[in-house]
């Protein structure tokens, strides 16, 4: 795990934000609402340029997993490499990074969220749940087993994060409604077999509750 | 008397293991997010890196100056791919990387690097021959004939003129290709995302000698893989983003983790060769092919020339009158790799296509026709494919819902039927393991081999536990690690017999030395001993506990090795594999819906009938993508790949598949044939099968696969005109 403390954390920015790569991902106007409360009268504009004025890396105290993990980090900087390469909760995947695979999902708040689509000072004040939360013997970890829901595995603890918010929710789902609802992850080797025996079970013993 | 075992499976009826349905052993470590793999590395100190490539077709290096880069924040190493002067020859060729504290401090590196480039001629249109040949950009890649086609031509009583084609794609291992690098006294360690941890550590050493005159010994290499992201056939070698990784690593004292960014995997981490193809065919009343007239042409990428293989085509069968002739195109595209099977999806897209199209024009169907032809196939395989392609018809209900192409229904929806065969060799490859039997019961195994989501890892238990009659847990297997014994890569389907055949052995030569030590204790004759059920025995009579067993042995226990292949009867090779697809086709929008994909596949004897089964549903669900939306869009203007992201390539979600129907055929002959690996089969008769299930559902052949809407429509369109 990287100490946040060590001099491997940059503690300034020479070369200013890249407004692209600041603004990268859906979760980029989000952000700059997030910044410009403090400065009710700030366009979105004047949020941006504001932002660039900040660029330097800031404490921010993220609560993941039920902790609270103080971080200096650059706003421009997702959660999805701060859980990453920060906190060592690699269970999240950096596999699109453009909000399209899935493969970085978490709970923010409950909900599943791709961590690759807010950045991470978005999440301050937020409750962000990963992977690494769930039991060793999560009804849905145990699921994804019997089924064979995984091969080479990549795509799996994103998929296994969003079945798990899915069947949280959707108690006595369709088959329709399964394949749509989790619609959002992508995997390769072809697990979708197994992922959707997994998550019909789930729905139906929760449906029958 | 030494105890003398001999080398072979066990009665099937006996197996306790063996052929049943057992859930992966690192299923847990993969679903709760414990698993780590060579892009989750991140040693103390880690640096990460990024590269610089190349965006364009063809270009000269006019300049690279990688010094202002070195001045941003957190940049602690860079690295030239290229030099002035070098030639870029595809877009995503390397240019340079850049190692930092953060990875957006890398990126920044990346943005200011100056590079300029002088644009050279592309050529990237991998259908136009014509352009091509104007172009100067092709190879003859020979011709040769067999019987005589003419004659043959000249009484038949069908004959067919047709195209086909297959595009080009890329292999999209969601791990990206890259590697996280350390040294430590000298001593290079990698967590590296491959498919071949026993071959990987001398492909370092000669790279890192040859491109950067850094010497190490193998012997000072390690390559560790617990866990790959994917390979499909792409992920063999150190690669110079890995070479490189070392080398920065080296210089800075640091670890490095470079893996590739997506749009890079994409364009230069591998991509599956395409296939065109002018088809004659003919066939008498009977639908009997008489003879087959091609030439095809495509390219394999990298400015190589290539295409896929003149000499099995056409696919499968060998008819007795047959002209084929191959030109390969040198494009301005990343070069290829091995794609899962190579080249027998494209073989089968334009072979079987071909043959659907005879039987159409005979007015027959597909299955009575490819039926008629079956004495063409390998002998060995001929009683299989009967088998398989009468047991796909009847799951899928073929005789029911069958019609002749373009009966399909007379809404906008037209619904159809397509088959397809295929066949693969998935021999064991060269391997060898280390097996102990510990004095407290409990059993390892040690190679050098990798699970690369096939289920290795449990399939080895499982042999393992079969064979010394203990639970699975008792079993540890140890992985994924250039230091234990070496064990072949993880390419043709070769790792199940690779790694189960050296298993088994060593292990029976375990158990025989275990039989002589439980022999003498006990005054039995060590030839009458069985271990079953966790215990000893001699005839019908309890000997001992295995643990008891083992506590006799003493502080080094047991340890055996195992080599292979070997002509024992455990593993075989070619198997055969039958597929039938349902889809409906929207001709006002072109898009085409699975109903439902059956695929019947032979395997010799299954070792994990669970993981056997994923193999065979991930191979439809791979097929599905190539066949109806994923493809490389190389731009003719720029020469880009102008989709090398996951939002433009498109793969197939959860609730585009249909429903899938896999069977695996298995009478005893299969079991008795020993262990054949499965990986490959299961995608090749995927593209021909539901592009021939659209051709019956419209009546229109849609020539090129993938069936994107696009060519559908096209299609749909040019066959009114």
């Amino acid at each position: 795990m990287r100490d946040p403390r060590e001099e491997t954390i940059p503690q300034e920015n020479g070369s200013g934000v890249n407004r692209r790569d600041f603004l990268r991902g859906s979760g980029a106007a989000v952000a700059v609402t997030a910044l410009a409360t403090s400065d009710h009268g700030a366009t979105a504009q004047d949020a941006t340029k504001k932002n660039v004025a900040s660029a330097k890396a800031q404490d921010v105290t993220l609560r993941v997993n039920g902790k609270d993990h103080k971080l200096s980090l650059e706003p421009r900087v997702t959660l999805l490499d701060t859980l990453r390469d920060d906190l060592n909760l690699t269970g999240c995947k950096d596999v699109c990074d453009t909000t399209n695979c899935g493969a970085c999902t978490v709970l923010i708040d409950g909900k599943p969220t791709y961590a690759c689509s807010r950045l991470a000072i978005e999440c301050v004040g937020k409750k962000v749940t990963t992977i690494e939360s769930l039991a060793a013997n999560d009804p849905v970890v145990a699921g994804f087993v019997k089924h064979d829901a995984s091969q080479c595995g990549f795509c799996t603890p994103g998929f296994v994060m969003a079945t798990k918010a899915f069947c949280d929710k959707n108690p006595g789902a369709t088959l329709a409604q399964v394949r749509n609802g989790l619609g959002g992850n992508i995997c390769r080797c072809g697990t979708y077999v197994g992922i959707t025996a997994c998550a019909m079970e789930l729905v139906t013993k929760k449906g029958g509750k | 008397m030494a105890t003398e075992l001999k080398v072979a499976w066990g009665p099937r009826k006996d197996n306790v293991y063996l052929g049943k349905e057992i859930t992966r052993l690192d299923g847990i470590d993969k679903a709760s997010g414990a698993a780590k793999y060579a892009a989750d590395a991140n040693p103390k100190g880690c640096l990460f890196a990024k590269v610089l490539s190349f965006k364009g077709g063809a270009g000269k290096v006019k300049s690279l100056d990688l010094s202002e880069a070195l001045k941003v924040p957190g940049v602690k190493a860079v690295h030239a791919f290229v030099k002035e002067g070098d030639e870029l020859q595809w877009d995503g060729a390397l240019v340079a990387a850049v190692a930092a504290e953060r990875q957006e401090q890398a990126e920044d590196g990346v943005r200011a690097i100056k590079f300029t480039f002088d644009a050279m001629e592309h050529f990237v249109d991998e259908d136009d021959l014509k352009g091509a040949e104007a172009a100067k950009r092709t190879k003859d890649l020979g011709n040769n004939t067999k019987g005589d086609v003419e004659a043959a031509l000249k009484t038949a009583a069908v004959v067919h003129k047709g195209s086909y084609g297959i595009a080009t794609i890329s292999h999209m291992c969601l791990e990206t290709h890259g590697s996280c690098t350390r040294w430590e006294d000298g001593k290079l360690i990698v967590n590296h995302s491959t498919q071949n941890v026993s071959g990987t550590p001398a492909n370092f050493v000669s790279e890192l000698q040859k491109q950067h005159n850094i010497s190490v010994d193998a012997a000072d290499v390690t390559v560790l893989c617990q866990f790959v992201g994917g390979g499909f056939g792409s992920k063999f070698a150190a690669d110079d983003w890995g070479v490189a990784a070392a080398k920065m690593s080296k210089e800075t004292g640091r670890p490095v983790r470079l893996m590739l960014d997506r749009a890079t995997e994409l364009k230069i981490a591998g991509t599956r060769p395409s296939g065109f193809a002018d088809v004659t065919i003919a066939a008498d009343k009977d639908g009997k092919i008489v003879a087959w007239d091609s030439h095809h042409w495509g390219t394999n990428g990298g400015m190589k020339g290539g295409t896929i293989n003149l000499a099995q085509f056409p696919y499968v069968f060998d008819f007795d009158n047959r002209n084929r002739k191959a030109t390969g195109l040198m494009t301005n595209a990343g070069p290829d790799r091995a794609w899962r099977a190579p080249p027998h999806p494209q073989l089968c897209a334009l072979t079987d296509t071909a043959i659907d199209d005879i039987a159409a024009k005979l007015g027959k169907s597909a299955v009575d026709v490819f039926l008629a032809n079956i004495d063409k196939t390998p002998e060995k395989l001929q009683a299989t494919y009967v088998a398989e392609i009468k047991r796909a018809a009847e799951l899928i209900g073929w005789s029911k819902k069958w019609h002749p192409h373009g009966k399909g229904g007379d809404g906008d929806i037209k619904r159809g039927l397509g088959m397809a065969i295929h066949t693969w060799g998935g021999r064991a490859h060269a391997g060898t393991c280390t097996v102990r039997i510990n004095p407290d019961g409990s059993v390892e195994s040690l190679s050098g081999t990798q699970d690369i989501g096939t289920g290795t890892r449990t399939t080895i238990a499982m042999v393992l536990a079969e064979t010394f009659g203990i639970t699975l847990d008792a079993v540890k297997v140890r992985y994924g690690s250039s230091v234990y014994p070496r064990s072949g890569p993880s390419g043709g389907s070769t790792t199940i017999g690779g790694t189960s055949g050296p298993n088994r052995r060593a292990a029976i030569a375990a158990l025989g030395k275990l039989f002589d030590v439980v022999a003498e204790k006990h005054k039995v004759d060590g030839n009458s001993l069985k271990a079953k059920g966790g215990k000893i025995w001699s005839g019908d009579k309890e000997v001992c506990t295995w643990k008891a067993a083992c506590g006799l042995l003493g502080q080094m226990g047991i340890e055996t090795q195992g080599e292979g292949p070997k002509d024992d009867g455990l593993t075989s090779e070619q198997v055969g594999g039958v597929q039938m697809a349902d889809v409906s086709v929207d001709i006002k929008t072109g898009i085409v819906r699975m109903n439902q994909f059956v695929a019947v596949q032979d395997c010799g004897l299954i070792v994990d009938l669970l993981t056997a089964k994923s193999q065979v549903y991930g191979g439809l669900i791979m097929g599905i993508a190539y066949s109806l939306t994923e493809v490389q869009i190389l731009d003719n203007n720029t020469g880009r790949y102008i989709n090398a992201a996951l939002e433009n390539y498109k793969l197939p979600r959860l609730g585009d598949i249909g429903e899938l129907i896999v069977e695996m055929y298995q009478p005893d002959s299969e079991y008795e044939r020993g262990v054949i690996g499965l990986g490959e089969p299961p995608v090749i008769a995927c593209g021909a099968a539901i592009s021939n299930a659209v051709a019956n559902a419209t009546g229109v052949r849609v020539p090129t696969i993938p069936l994107t809407p696009k060519r559908v429509l096209d299609a749909l369109k040019a066959a009114k005109a």
